[in-house]
């Protein structure tokens, strides 16, 4: 068994730590994109409203 | 110090320019951080490499209980004195600690299975951690739960408060009843009993959920703030922004939750 395979291999817990890391990365990646797209949003949607109504700081 | 962010245009002018610098120390940490825990981190003597699950399980579990006291002191700070970012920073935190809360309570979950041969046990530890995640739901649901905002918000930090009796229960948990989950083992009398060949990218990883909190309650606070402005602006028109420092005069956007 080559390094590279021997360590996807995790000494034979590979189906438990890969699966640990993969539900953080979704969990907390998901969280961080929902959050990043709304909040880009949100300032898109205020500069367009603050430009309407001459408001713009 | 407080008071010095207490205004909300003065928190949109600081936070925009630390948000850049928190989200560039957020992946440096946890890119650092995971190299360390997959590649460098010893195995354990006795649990082999599924050690690892560890490097993602505690620091989780930190953040799933320290965002819920940050949840409690903003309900009361909200409850108390009427703060105007005291709700939004709840309403903002609160999700995040759920997600801290489900990962922590998986990661158990696969930890558990290789090496207690079970994936769940209603043990006090691990119930009472799932009452958090609950806390956090009912939380979330709450202050969606109403037409008016400030009612909702309201009963939201009630439920916060309330459920901060939890806490202990679960820092205790492992030395009140006999459980299967181990016992503290890096803040404890005598000092860690983790060997510093684990103890420095398990800190390592600790701070980067740190940061990843910090950097996502800043975005979700700012987001609170623009869709609040933005709803004051399209229902009162230019006259809204003579209340650009005064947001409690305005009325409360939706509460962020998703």
């Amino acid at each position: 068994m080559s390094a590279i395979e021997s360590w996807f291999a995790m000494g034979g817990y590979a189906g438990f730590v890969w699966p640990a890391y993969g539900v953080a990365a979704i969990v907390l990646g998901g969280l961080a994109l929902v959050s990043w797209r709304r909040h880009r949003r949100s300032g898109d949607t205020l500069a367009r409203l603050q430009g309407r109504f001459g408001t713009g700081e | 110090m407080l008071t010095r962010f207490a205004n909300p245009a003065r928190f949109m002018r600081v936070s925009g320019t630390v948000l850049p610098w928190l989200g560039a120390a957020t992946a440096g940490a946890l890119g650092l951080g995971l190299c360390w825990s997959l590649l460098l981190a010893p195995p354990d003597y006795q649990q082999g490499e599924s050690v690892r699950i560890m490097f993602v399980h505690v620091p989780a579990a930190m953040m799933a209980e320290g965002v819920y006291y940050l949840v409690a002191v903003a309900s009361f700070v909200a409850l108390v004195w009427r703060h105007p970012l005291a709700d939004i920073a709840g309403q903002a935190a609160a999700p995040i600690g759920a997600g801290f809360t489900l990962v922590c309570l998986a990661t158990g979950s696969l930890w558990g299975r290789p090496m207690w041969g079970a994936w769940w046990v209603w043990d006090a530890r691990l119930t009472s951690v799932l009452v958090l995640f609950f806390l956090y739901l009912g939380y979330i649901a709450l202050v969606n739960a109403f037409d008016d905002p400030s009612r909702g918000a309201r009963a939201g930090a009630l439920l916060a408060l309330v459920g901060i009796v939890d806490l202990p229960i679960i820092k205790f948990s492992v030395n009140w009843w006999n459980t299967l989950h181990q016992p503290a083992s890096i803040l404890r009398a005598g000092g860690p009993s983790i060997d510093i060949s684990m103890l420095l990218p398990l800190l390592v990883m600790a701070v980067g959920f740190l940061l990843l909190f910090l950097w996502l309650l800043v975005l979700r606070m700012r987001t609170a703030l623009n869709e609040r402005k933005a709803r004051a602006l399209s229902l009162y028109g230019p006259a809204a922004a003579q209340h650009e420092d005064n947001e409690a005069a305005l009325p409360a956007a939706r509460p962020v939750w998703r």
